[in-house]
């Protein structure tokens, strides 16, 4: 507790105490009536005083001016227990939602803390000296100990880990990295000393771009929160409109009718109309509700941008996919090896050796699938023949490994096949030998997220690419993705986000995934542009509404359920606080109700809702 | 021009005031108030002294809520 909390919390008890005994004990009536406004005063000069400020300045019809009105009156009405108890109760209120919003502001804060506070720089004669992150330039050597924060993105140049980049992707499970490997600012180093060259300032670095993030998401308001804000500035006026009426209005009428004049009970009912006239529970139970969402996502790796975006998220129906780097992990792999004659193993064999020097993504794929060590010694006359393949001898044999041009040109017969993907042709002593087929592999937990998404009422599901007809096909079948639309250069795929669109209604919308790179367009185009793999990428950040720290498709199934969560808690919360508001006001002027009941509806209403609005923080 | 500055102030409603009266003043463009971050978000108009504003922006969310601090 802060120390204002605790001050209003020793004056709620001391205030209590002394009611209680003015209530309990056999007093003199003017030792009581001491004794109560001593309670009142206590616990309410703040408000009295605001109040009374708050008039000055010609503001009145503040909850302050509110409350002072009631407790007030219901004094000079000679009730004097529920004047000090209806100022105690809404002090109590007041105090318990303090509470509750720093605890959950100091909840985001932990999670949040990803921030560096040093970076540890080695000096020239060999010590160390911790330096602040921002004045590390580019290209510096940096010490990150065990325990400690990496603060700068750079790469490995000496030592080897383990880092719990949990804070950022909400992942657990640790990524070893090693010399060459680059690192991620935020991360937490957990086994072995390392040492890292930076390749940003800490200003472009991934932990400032997410923190920046962080604090402006929320500035982007919902359209609820819209809703309350205007609707708390006419609800006061008119609850207190309506109060003045009651108090005048009824007793004149009963005057012109039975020449009785009895003002008391009409003005007591209009006091219990101030009592609920604060609509602080709407108020803050909606960006509290948005803001535990946000930190509820962002501590499973799923930073969202302002809470207009949760809302939109929740009313997603259609769901594009870019595919490369999305549904697929976009790094190639062999898949298939069909040879003609000789073992598998063999053709692999041939083919890593002819494509030993090159760097092209194809030649280290089938690299890695060959498996063996790879003898220079019989490898000669290589020949890298530009955009078709490469020639070379090969224990003495000419072996060509190349695309359909390079076998064209050599004017190699080949039998082909319907394997989808990349085709790599092998010949030996101009004799077709074989084929290596190379695709791109399905994320593990691409159809599930697919499937999952039609179960949380997403109307259509398609995959973008600019990649052949067949492969995309061939994953739009794989994941039971309803359309798939391919070969699509990148500014068709906005076309294609436009058509989708004007398929939707005003309350149906579209969201966009793809890994942020080369897409920003289509990102911005969609009603909700959710980049993926943004770890590192600050492009991506940038451009997109909600970043998905890693890849992996199952934090958007996260992403939606969370923002249906929320968008159903502030919905309960707006329906039951306007309900039981009204109720009481139904009641109060009726005379059914006195300053107790409203006063409790009032405090309860809140309680409740600020409770309702933490349950977002939590999703499974 | 866009500056982020920390706030400080009780209440969600009071906040809400607190936006209204910083958007009403004079050289800025928009405000926005985010309760939950106790934070202020304004884009001055162009062509402003910064420091000048602020000092109006504080003056008037002073006015409808005398508890508030904005740290600039």
């Amino acid at each position: 507790m802060t120390k204002k909390q605790k001050k209003i919390l020793i004056r709620i008890i001391f205030s209590t105490l002394v009611t209680a005994l003015t209530v309990i004990l056999p007093l003199n009536e003017y030792v009581r009536l001491a004794l109560f406004l001593s309670a009142y005063f206590l616990i309410g000069y703040d408000i009295l005083r605001k109040a009374f400020k708050g008039i000055v300045r010609g503001q009145a019809f503040d909850e302050n001016f509110l409350m002072a009105i009631a407790t007030v009156g219901a004094i000079i009405l000679g009730e004097f227990l529920e004047g000090v108890a209806v100022m105690l109760l809404y002090q109590t209120g007041e105090l318990f939602q303090s509470i509750a919003v720093g605890k959950s502001r100091r909840n985001i804060k932990e999670l949040m803390d990803i921030s560096p506070e040093y970076a540890n720089i080695e000096c020239n004669n060999g010590e160390i000296n911790q330096i602040a992150p921002e004045e590390v330039s580019i290209g510096s050597t940096i010490i990150v100990k065990v325990g400690e924060k990496i603060p700068i993105d750079g790469i490995v140049f000496e030592g080897e880990t383990s880092l719990d980049t949990s804070a950022l992707t909400g992942e657990s499970m640790p990524k070893d990295v090693f010399v060459g490997d680059e690192v991620v600012s935020g991360s937490i180093n957990t086994t072995g000393v390392i040492k890292i060259k930076t390749t940003k300032k800490y200003e472009d670095s991934t932990v400032a771009k997410i923190l920046e993030l962080i604090e402006n998401s929320g500035s982007k308001k919902s359209r609820s929160e819209k809703f309350i804000s205007k609707f708390a500035k006419y609800y006061t006026p008119i609850v207190c409109l309506s109060a003045l009426i009651i108090a005048v209005i009824p007793p004149l009428i009963v005057y012109l009718f039975s020449q009785n004049l009895t003002f008391a009970d009409w003005i007591y009912r209009a006091l219990t109309f101030l009592v609920i006239s604060c609509p602080c529970a709407l108020v803050i139970s909606i960006p509290l509700t948005f803001f535990s969402a946000i930190g509820g996502a962002g501590k499973s790796g799923v930073l969202v941008k302002g809470s207009n975006y949760i809302e939109t998220l929740s009313k997603a129906k259609y769901v594009v996919f870019d595919k490369t780097g999305t549904l697929t992990k976009g790094s190639f792999k062999v898949t298939d090896v069909i040879p003609i004659a000789l073992e598998k193993e063999e053709l692999l064999e041939y083919a890593a050796l002819a494509e030993m020097y090159s760097n092209h993504p194809i030649s280290i794929c089938i690299r890695k699938a060959s498996n063996i060590i790879l003898d220079a010694t019989r490898v000669t006359n290589v020949n890298d023949v530009s955009g078709k393949g490469i020639v070379a001898t090969i224990d003495g044999k000419t072996v060509a490994v190349g695309n359909l041009k390079l076998m064209d040109s050599l004017g190699i017969d080949f039998k082909d096949n319907d394997f989808i993907g990349t085709r790599v042709y092998v010949a030996i002593e101009g004799e077709f030998a074989g084929q290596i087929i190379i695709s791109d592999e399905v994320k593990p937990t691409s159809k599930i997220a697919v499937q999952e998404l039609s179960k949380l009422g997403i109307k259509k599901t398609c995959v973008l690419t600019g990649d052949s007809r067949a492969v995309a096909n061939k994953i739009g079948q794989e994941l039971i993705i309803d359309e798939v639309f391919a070969e699509l250069m990148p500014n068709d795929k906005v076309d294609v986000i436009e058509q989708l669109l004007g398929d939707l209604s005003t309350n149906e919308k579209l969201v966009y995934v793809g890994d942020g790179i080369n897409d920003a367009p289509v990102l911005a185009r969609a009603d909700v542009g959710v980049a993926m793999g943004a770890l590192g990428s600050d492009s991506a950040i940038e451009a997109a509404d909600i970043v998905l720290m890693d890849d992996d498709p199952l934090k958007l199934v996260k992403a939606i359920k969370i923002s249906k969560k929320s968008v159903r808690i502030v919905y309960q919360n707006i329906v039951f606080a306007l309900l039981i508001k009204f109720i009481c006001l139904v009641l109060g002027a009726l005379g059914l109700s006195n300053m107790w009941t409203a006063i409790f509806a009032d405090v309860g209403v809140m309680i409740i809702a600020v409770l309702n609005s933490i349950r977002a923080f939590k999703v499974k | 021009m866009t500056k982020i500055y920390n706030i400080e102030v009780d209440c969600a409603n009071c906040a809400n005031k607190m936006e209204e009266a910083a958007n009403k003043t004079e050289g800025v463009k928009s405000a926005v108030v985010n309760f939950m971050a106790l934070k202020l978000k304004i884009e001055f108009e162009d062509d402003v002294n910064e420091k000048n504003v602020m000092k109006k922006v504080l003056k008037n969310c002073k006015k409808v809520e005398d508890d508030c601090e904005i740290y600039f």
